[in-house]
């Protein structure tokens, strides 16, 4: 059922939804920007529908509410463990199609492959997801070659017009307060982009043996290898884990889960002081095959969603898109010098 | 040809080698001004000068090859840019009133670069408003951050960007790269502490690398922009030096409310005798001693407690040798 809301009434909605969830959006964190004077969109707890950025991409991903950016697992003493407490609230999250479809890699990850990861499940289990609507594409977005540009899998979708807001609703918690406050009900279809300025093509004949071209040498100098756009991706999970000691002894303390990088130095260390990506251009190809071949050949669907965030953040001006689309001519390179 | 020489020079025009020629000093505060200044320049060079113009070196222009008798026509001409650059001004039509205090210079500033630390034009605007018109001779130039492009060390007042950066150890993915680029660009103020950046307070010069460095926005600005001021700095023929640290730390009002102080205190205490009227601050203070400066400087100026002062001030230089 579809509901149409003023601003107003979908404040009491929050309201009445943040009694038991924290409403995560993408918000303007003032200020805090790389430059001096510049502001961050990205996801924080809102409390009113105003404060959500319903225009513009989020720069970092809402990927930081499930899969935290740093998760304290327990704490330890010498014979004790007492496990982290939970956030105390429920979540609602607000992303675009894109996202959505990110949360499937992000579940594929950390239920399907291999064990349930408790601590991604405590977190996941309390979500309920809110579609926001594309009226249009953003630039770099390329959810369309993607096929992730639409999504049913929501809780609650919502189109953004002229501070009117239009609701589809599958859940029953939330159709509660939408229902009472809502100005009137009628069918809505969520909005979704057909077409975005960037394509991406992804050849069907790609494997590994494009790890030799020659594609992968002009990042060594371009890329400064500070891993923005594996921060800002909503389908990057890879962390690494801290025991901090709070004590001289080291007998008490805490383990945490920190979200770690492919780009970034220390990736690939080893015991013995190996290194195995240490070329910027190594480790482009390494999160590149990574993100449009490995991962398909394990869950057999693509792990990039086009959100086009990496594009976006990197200071370089490299695009993930743009090398993709180089990948074709990249296969028949290693084919040739293969039949040599 | 009779020409009152002090007041040609007052009123922004220069006097040249050659015999009835001048030349249009036309200041640009902060060196930032709308393309179409350029086009009024052109049509003052071409109309009344030789058409040449210099780029000068306080980011002004200087229209060359002015004849003395067109100079109240250039000033009329120059009405449309000291309206659109909101210069203080006596009269209407009547040109520059004072050319004593140089033009206020900075960096590009925070507009475009994306290592400063504030809107530098914006600041220098600020600063023109408060001091112009004024025959004294006074330097001030700002600078976005410590890399100190704007070499503001060579001015009586330099003004540094800075801000503190503020850290948010959620957000860190000790990814280490904030102590890298400190040690690299900056005085290494950072080091890796249980997976965490620390930071040295005293060390810390608020350069900003690291939160222009930082992947993940655990270091971000702080709300309040805060200044490094320098003093004295001079070139010049007697004892050239660098400007040295008067105060860290310390907010753009307390720059303003000095500078302002330190035109009462150059006022009173110039040397009477000052050929052309002219007379660096800096060796005004050398001869009234810098405990009478301050006294002067630091009226009614009320620092945070930030605010780091440095004491005591002594300022070393080029000496010439026979030179007190």
């Amino acid at each position: 059922m579809g509901y149409q809301l003023r601003t107003e009434s979908l404040r009491k909605v929050f309201d009445a939804w943040s009694k038991e969830y924290n409403i995560y959006a993408p918000k303007i964190f003032e200020g805090t920007g790389r430059f001096s004077e510049t502001d961050v969109i990205r996801y924080g707890i809102v409390s009113s529908p105003e404060e959500i950025v319903w225009d513009q991409r989020s720069e970092y991903s809402f990927k930081e509410i499930i899969v935290p950016i740093c998760q304290t697992l327990f704490y330890f003493t010498e014979t004790q463990i007492k496990e982290a407490d939970f956030p105390p609230k429920k979540a609602i999250i607000f992303l675009r199609s894109c996202d959505l479809h990110a949360v499937k890699r992000l579940d594929y990850m950390f239920r399907d492959n291999g064990p349930i990861d408790y601590y991604y499940e405590k977190l996941r289990e309390n979500v309920k997801f809110v579609l926001i609507g594309c009226e249009k594409s953003f630039e770099d977005c390329f959810c369309v070659s993607m096929g992730t540009n639409k999504s049913n899998a929501y809780d609650a979708a919502v189109n953004v017009k002229n501070e009117a807001y239009f609701f589809d609703c599958k859940d029953e918690y939330l159709q509660k307060a939408l229902q009472e406050s809502a100005v009137s009900k009628i069918s809505v279809a969520v909005e979704y982009v057909t077409r975005n300025s960037v394509m991406v093509h992804i050849p069907e004949e790609l494997d590994s043996r494009v790890a030799a071209s020659t594609i992968w040498d002009e990042y060594d100098k371009r890329c400064i290898t500070c891993g923005r756009c594996t921060i800002v991706c909503p389908t990057c999970t890879c962390w690494s884990m801290q025991d901090l000691f709070y004590t001289e002894n080291g007998k008490a303390g805490e383990r945490r889960r920190v979200q770690a990088s492919c780009m970034i130095d220390g990736y690939t260390d080893v015991a013995g002081g190996g290194c195995f990506r240490q070329k910027s251009g190594q480790r482009m190809r390494f999160k590149v095959l990574h993100k449009v071949l490995d991962f398909k050949k394990r869950a057999g669907f693509q792990m990039c969603v086009g959100c086009g965030r990496c594009d976006a953040i990197c200071p370089e001006y490299i695009s993930f898109s743009h090398c993709v689309n180089k990948l074709g001519d990249a296969m028949r390179e290693v084919k040739e010098n293969g039949k040599k | 040809m009779d020409m009152n020489c002090g007041n040609l020079k007052k009123n922004a025009f220069r006097m040249t080698k050659k015999r009835g020629i001048t030349a249009s000093r036309v200041r640009i505060p902060g060196g930032h001004m709308n393309a179409a200044i350029l086009g009024q320049i052109q049509h003052i060079a071409e109309t009344y000068g030789s058409g040449e113009v210099h780029v000068t070196l306080r980011q002004g222009f200087e229209i060359l090859g002015i004849p003395f008798e067109k100079i109240e026509e250039v000033n009329k001409a120059l009405q449309p840019i000291i309206e659109e650059l909101h210069i203080n001004q006596g009269i209407v039509n009547t040109g520059y009133s004072s050319s004593g205090t140089r033009n206020v210079m900075a960096c590009i500033g925070n507009r475009v670069c994306p290592f400063a630390n504030y809107d530098t034009t914006a600041f220098a605007q600020r600063i023109e408003k408060e001091i112009f018109p004024n025959d004294l001779h006074f330097k001030i130039a700002l600078t976005g951050c410590p890399n100190d492009c704007g070499k503001v060390r060579m001015h009586d007042f330099g003004i540094i960007g800075m801000t503190e950066p503020q850290f948010d150890p959620n957000r860190c993915i000790s990814c280490g790269a904030c102590v890298k680029k400190c040690e690299q660009l900056s005085v290494k103020a950072l080091r890796m502490e249980k997976f965490r950046p620390v930071r040295n307070t005293d060390r810390c010069i608020g350069c900003g690398v690291c939160v222009h460095t930082c992947p993940n926005r655990a270091w971000t600005r702080s709300k309040i922009r805060y200044f490094r001021l320098t003093l004295l700095g001079r070139s010049g023929k007697k004892n050239p030096r660098m400007g040295i640290d008067f105060i860290k730390w310390v907010d753009a009002d307390s720059i303003v409310k000095i500078i302002t102080n330190t035109y009462a205190y150059a006022a009173q205490y110039i040397d009477p005798q000052a050929p052309g009227g002219k007379e660096h601050i800096g060796y005004i203070v050398d001869r009234t001693g810098t405990a009478e400066f301050l006294k002067w400087a630091m009226k009614d100026v009320h620092l945070s407690d930030k605010a780091e002062v440095y004491s005591p001030l002594y300022w070393n230089g080029i000496r010439y040798s026979g030179l007190k």
